[in-house]
This record gives C-alpha cells, structure tokens and sequence, in this order.
C-alpha cells in the first residue's frame, strides 16, 4: 500500500525556532490518531528559503503550500486536507484555493531562482541517506571513483568555472591542482562551515538539508589530490547542522562510503568534524587550520598558501560549504553543463540570506549575473512597510553598500567588486529609510573591532579607531577633520593588515562615505541624524495639536519623561527622555514625532 | 547494513529513487479525484481509493496524481470517482468499489477506453 499524501514540513532552524519539530511530531501522532497513518508520509526536510513565512508545510501530490503553521494546526491538516481532501485555505499561501496544475514554483518569490546548491533543501529528508541517493546522490562520487582519473576531474572542475563560493572567488580548480601537485605524502581536504557574517545563514542550510553533498564533494576532491582525510570546520553555535552532518557521516560509513576501501575502489578517506568556538576571524583559512591544529585562531602570513603548507605543515584544499555543494552537480552532469548558468566572469549560482527591511526575507539561490533590483523588488517583494528602499549591504563586515543607482548592476564576483562592495559569502542585509548609514558602519566596525585577533596592529588599532571616530559623529561630536582621519586610518588598514579581516573590515566605512557623504554632513554640521536613528541627535516631541492626553505614553515611558494632565497635551522632558521610542510604538495618534 | 559494493550501490539507487518518484508532482497530467465526504467513505471510498493507489503503483504509472475530495453532492452514487485525462477530458463513475477501481486504471487510465456503463453525470 503506498502513501496518498506527503507532507514536506520544514526542518531548519528558523523554523525549528518556530516549532516546526512540534508540527511534525503533531501530524505523526494526528494521522495515527486519526487512522491514516497508513495513507500518508510525514517527512522532515532542510530549508524551503521561504523564511519570512515559515514554518513551511508542504502538501503532495497537491503541492499545498502552507505558510505560519503552528503546531496545533496539525489535526486541522490531517483531518481537513488529508481525509476530506480539502485545502485548508487559511493556512495557504495565496490563502485561497489552488487553481489546478499551479504549482509552488509559481510563486514570485521562487520565479527567478535556480536550485543547484539547494537541489535537495525541502526535498529531501536529510537525516536519510537513502533520499539522498536516491536523488542521485553518490552518482558522482561513483564516476570520480571509477571512470575517471585525477586529471579528470580537475579538468572537469576547471571546465566548470567554479570559483570559490567563501568570498574571494578563487578558481576553485586550481586550488585543487596546486595541492594535487604539492610534494607530501600526506594531504588535507578541509571544509569551512566557520559561517561568520551576521545575517548570513546560506551554509548553515546547505549542511542542515543536504549534508551528504558536502561529504560526496569532499570525498571526490580526496581522490583527485590524493588526500585520505578531511575535516569540517563548522561553528558549535549551528548544533542542527552538527548533529545532521554526524547522522549523514555515520550513515555513509555503513553503507561504505566513508572509510575504508569505499564501494570496493581500494581507497580510503573518512572526514572527523572539528568545532570552532564562533571567532569570526577562523572563518580565515589559515587562522581555520590554526585552529584545527589546537592554536589559538590567529592568521598566518600567506605565503606558503594552505595548497603547499597547509594543515599540519601538510598540502591542503580548503573550500566553503557552498563550494563544496556543487561539487556532486559538476562531476556528475559535466563541468560543460554547470558553466550554462552564470556569467563568464562567475560560473553557476549564488546563494544569498536574504534579510533586513524586506518583505519576503528568506534564503534564495540565483543564477550569476541576477541583478540585484530583481532579488530586493521581485523575489524580495521590496521594502517592508510601505517604506524607501535607501541601499543593501553584501558581502557583511567586509562589504559595502549598494544604493538604487547601482540596483541594476548583474550580480557576480566582478560585477560587485566594480562597485565598490564584494560577494563575500553571500548575506544580503536591505536597508530602508530609517536606517542611519553611519550608524550601520559603526555597527560593523563594532563586530569587526571585536572579532579582530588583535595579531597585527593595523586591524587591532585601526579597527578601535574607526570605531571611535564613527561613534563620536553619531553623538554629534565630529569634525570635518574626522572624515580625513577615517580614509586615511582606512587606506592605512586596507594595506597594512595581515588578513582580510583586517582588510575588508573598512569597506562599510569608504563604501558609506562614497555614497552617502551628505549624511556624514549632516551628523557633523547641521548635528542631524535624517534617519532619526542616532539617539544623541533626536528629540522626541509631542504635537500639541494631536495629543489628545489619553496618558497612554506616560504610563509607558520607562523613565517617567512625560508629564501632563488627563485630556490635555502632554510633553517630554527632554533632560530625561532616554530616547527609546516607546511613546512613539504606543501612540494612537500619531502624535509623537522624532526629529 | 554491510558496506556496499558499487552494484549494490546503484540497485538501491534505482529501487530508491522509484521511492522517492512519488513524491515528485512534475510533469503528471493525469488526475484521479475520490469522493472522500462522509457519504462516500460510509460507502467505501477508503477501500476504493487504497485499490486505485495500489493497481497505480502495480502498473508503474507514474504521470498519474491520485487526490481526495469532499462530497460531490451524489450521495446515492457514492463511492464517485472522478478521472481527468488529457485524452478524455473529466469524466465520473458512480458505486466504485475495489474491482470497479482496478478497471478504471486498466481501462480508462491505460488503455484510454471510457467505461461507459459506469459512467454518471456529476450534476445535481
């Protein structure tokens, strides 16, 4: 008897942090109860991308796409569409009924979007390696193995145009041919899953719904430099993708594809998992192999780069997830097929954690050469709230800004550098209106000054500098003079520090500078924040024109400031408003104003 | 489980990935919907929709979707099933029971015969 219904409910952690585990646990126990256990199938997947609606549950052969589902939604599900057959309209998407053959993809935030890292993210169950495989996983870790020879496959990687995903956007087959050509008997393959940026969350999914992809491409890119071990580096603060890997790599050894003499080749290799404490600066591959080897996380000068002397003073491959996931695709359908997609600057897709003030925030996959207006207006739905889009960091702390002139720009490593920003790994933070830029690069050189090693002085110093000088235009303190210093501590960071930490980290600085010097201006001259963001710059004031002196503020201003009779206006007292906007949130009226 | 050989490897893969086809909706343009009201259980829609599934996945059909409906408001010719083809547009048979669902994929689905005996119009 097969199953009539399967229900795909989302396994990552956003949406665990939703409940989405209790969902699935309730339907399991509802189609029991309810005596269909025998008719459907639940089934846990990674990441369907659709963040800002999850959690996600989806419904075959219908393809119902349900959106915010709580855990006591699911007698409803069981009992409504699982029995009757009928959709449960409130909880769809589109919250009416499915026109017939629509489909998910149909959706405008999944037009545009091409899943080759995610193929398997909300496919398949992860913690199953016969799903996996039966989505031809381990076909091209078959071909690696037996039809082809080392050459081969560096060939295919080097027709395929994969340049590393992490952020630099190195060939990613000429790392692997420098190591394979490296002297030593022993090598390392490594993979970095020490995923940093804030807001940025595109490798934590790939390990949580596919794990298997990483493991395969690691195993393939052993046979081809002749290493025997590999590591995954990831961050113990992703506990679902450690947990995910460890399930995958005990199910592979069991059927053979990790370890000894795997599928009867005669070669070895098995991969060990190293945790990383989330130090941002071990996302940096040789402060990464410092860390694996026990030291304490700090950079070392390149060269010797990580191909000649690497883990252990061994040759060594280190990739990003995201690197790593397309690997299985390019051997397995030919690097001629993967370089279709993208631009002949940068072959193949992107992964971007979509985030900040836009409406669909999720987690999408584009082919290269996407601009960026499409992913902000037509996968993002544009700006939340009604409000104006004002610009888009990539590439996190070591990125710029992007503003509405640049939108149309195609999105590639090139493309972006041109810009004065940088792929980076791939998070995507949109910023609207409300968002003062000299405070957004002061919040980055705040993590950044805080996850500098403090090795060498440029970044060590230079870091707290920018820092100081950022926080004291947000208090209204700043000079002119201040925004020479920050160019030229900046320039002096870009060329003196050891690692690209310490390199990037003043890109937020020079990338606001350049596009948005009036609002330096306006923080040193006119001692104005035009966001109303910077709190030393603000008033808040009530109108007295349209208070109409409910007391509703008073009761919930947490210092007391506001003062006034019953039905009469009300006002601030300036000297002790901490200026947390919470009068503003509670006022009916629109009342209170910040300027 | 014992460690695979690369044989053993790509027999599972096959008996797997004809798993995990079911799950697969694209390209399947043909529908099946059972009347699943209370009507059409008390009459034995269940037993006719578990036959259907069955002789689908028997036969190896795999452009077929199989869904369920609430009453069609023909409660006296319950179990009703509803049969969409690309060839034969919609078309509804009444009383289906088991034997009735096996002949309607033989005959209807495969062979593209319409069984016109059992053949009832869904207007109320």
């Amino acid at each position: 008897m097969g199953f009539k219904n399967y229900i795909l409910v989302c396994g990552g952690t956003g949406c665990e942090s939703s409940k989405s585990d209790q969902i699935y646990k309730n339907l399991i126990e509802e189609a029991a109860a309810q005596g269909v256990s025998d008719q459907v199938q639940v089934i846990k997947t990674g990441c369907f991308g659709f963040c800002e609606q999850g959690p996600i549950v989806k419904v075959l052969p219908e393809d119902s796409f349900y959106v915010k589902v709580k855990p006591e939604d699911a007698k409803e599900l069981i009992s409504e569409h699982v029995i009757k057959g009928r959709e449960v309209t409130r909880l769809l998407y589109s919250k009416a009924p499915k026109k017939p053959l629509e489909k998910v993809e149909d959706i405008q935030f999944y037009q545009k979007q091409i899943r080759v890292v995610l193929r398997n993210c909300g496919v398949i169950d992860p913690e199953n390696i016969d799903d996996y495989i039966a989505n031809d996983g381990y076909v091209a870790l078959e071909k690696a193995l037996f039809e082809m020879s080392e050459d081969d496959i560096i060939n295919e990687m080097k027709l395929s145009g994969l340049r590393g995903r992490g952020g630099a956007g190195f060939p990613t087959w000429m790392k692997w041919n420098f190591t394979k050509q490296a002297e030593g008997d022993v090598k390392y393959v490594v993979c970095n899953a020490d995923e940093g940026d804030p807001g940025a969350y595109m490798d934590r999914s790939t390990l949580e719904g596919d794990p298997h992809s990483v493991l395969e491409a690691m195993t393939i890119c052993g046979k081809a430099i002749g290493a025997h071990q590999g590591f995954i580096y990831i961050r113990a603060e992703y506990p679902l993708a450690i947990h995910r890997l460890e399930v995958a790599m005990k199910q592979a050894r069991e059927y053979g594809l990790l370890g000894k003499d795997i599928l009867g080749s005669g070669f070895d290799y098995d991969i060990e998992i190293r945790l990383g404490a989330g130090a941002f600066v071990c996302g940096e591959e040789t402060a990464l192999l410092q860390s694996i080897e026990g030291h304490r996380g700090m950079p070392q000068p390149r060269p010797p780069f990580p191909a000649s002397k690497g883990l252990w003073g061994k040759p060594t491959v280190i990739n990003n997830v995201e690197t790593w996931a397309n690997v299985p695709v390019i051997i397995a359908k030919g690097g001629a097929e993967f370089a279709k997609i993208g631009t002949p600057d940068s072959r193949g897709t992107k992964v971007f954690a979509l985030t900040g003030k836009v409406c669909n925030s999720g987690l999408v996959e584009v082919p290269m050469g996407t601009t960026l207006r499409e992913i902000v207006f037509d996968i993002g739905g544009g700006i939340a709230n009604g409000r104006k889009f004002k610009a888009v960091q990539t590439g996190g702390p070591s990125g710029g800004v992007i503003t509405e002139e640049n939108l149309d720009t195609p999105i590639d490593f090139g493309g972006l550098q041109r810009i004065g920003s940088m792929m980076g790994s791939g998070g995507m933070i949109v910023m609207d209106d409300s968002d003062c830029i000299v405070d957004v690069a002061k919040f980055y050189l705040e993590f950044t000054r805080d996850e500098s090693c403090g090795k060498c002085f440029p970044c060590r110093i230079g870091g707290k500098s920018l820092y100081n000088l950022l926080d004291k235009i947000t208090i209204g303190n700043g000079t002119e003079e201040d925004l020479e210093e920050l160019k030229t501590i900046a320039h002096a960071m870009q060329k003196g520090s050891l690692c690209a930490l310490g390199q990037t980290a003043p890109n937020p600085v020079l990338s606001t500078l350049r596009y948005f010097p009036e609002e330096y201006e306006a923080h040193i001259k006119d001692k104005k924040c035009p966001a109303g963001k910077c709190k030393k710059l603000i008033r808040y004031q009530i109108d007295p024109n349209r208070c109409i002196g409910c007391t509703a503020c008073s009761r919930k201003c947490p210092v007391g400031a506001i003062s006034g009779e019953l039905k009469k206006p009300h006002t601030i007292n300036q000297s002790a408003c901490i200026k947390c906007g919470v009068c503003r949130q509670t006022c009916k009226f629109s009342a209170i104003t910040v300027e | 489980m014992a460690k695979l050989s690369l044989e053993e490897l790509r027999a599972l893969r096959k008996k797997e990935s004809q798993r995990i086809e079911k799950r697969d909706i694209h390209g399947r343009d043909i529908h099946v919907v059972v009347g699943m009201g209370t009507c059409g259980i008390q009459a034995g829609a269940k037993v006719t929709l578990n036959s259907i599934v069955d002789e689908i996945e028997a036969k190896g059909l795999k452009n077929v979707i199989v869904t369920q409906a609430g009453c069609q408001g023909k409660c006296d010719q319950e179990p009703v099933v509803e049969v969409y083809t690309p060839q034969l547009g919609a078309v509804a048979y009444g009383k289906v029971d088991a034997k009735l669902a096996k002949q309607i994929v033989d005959e209807h689905i495969i062979a593209g015969k319409v069984l016109s005996d059992h053949k009832i119009s869904l207007e109320v």
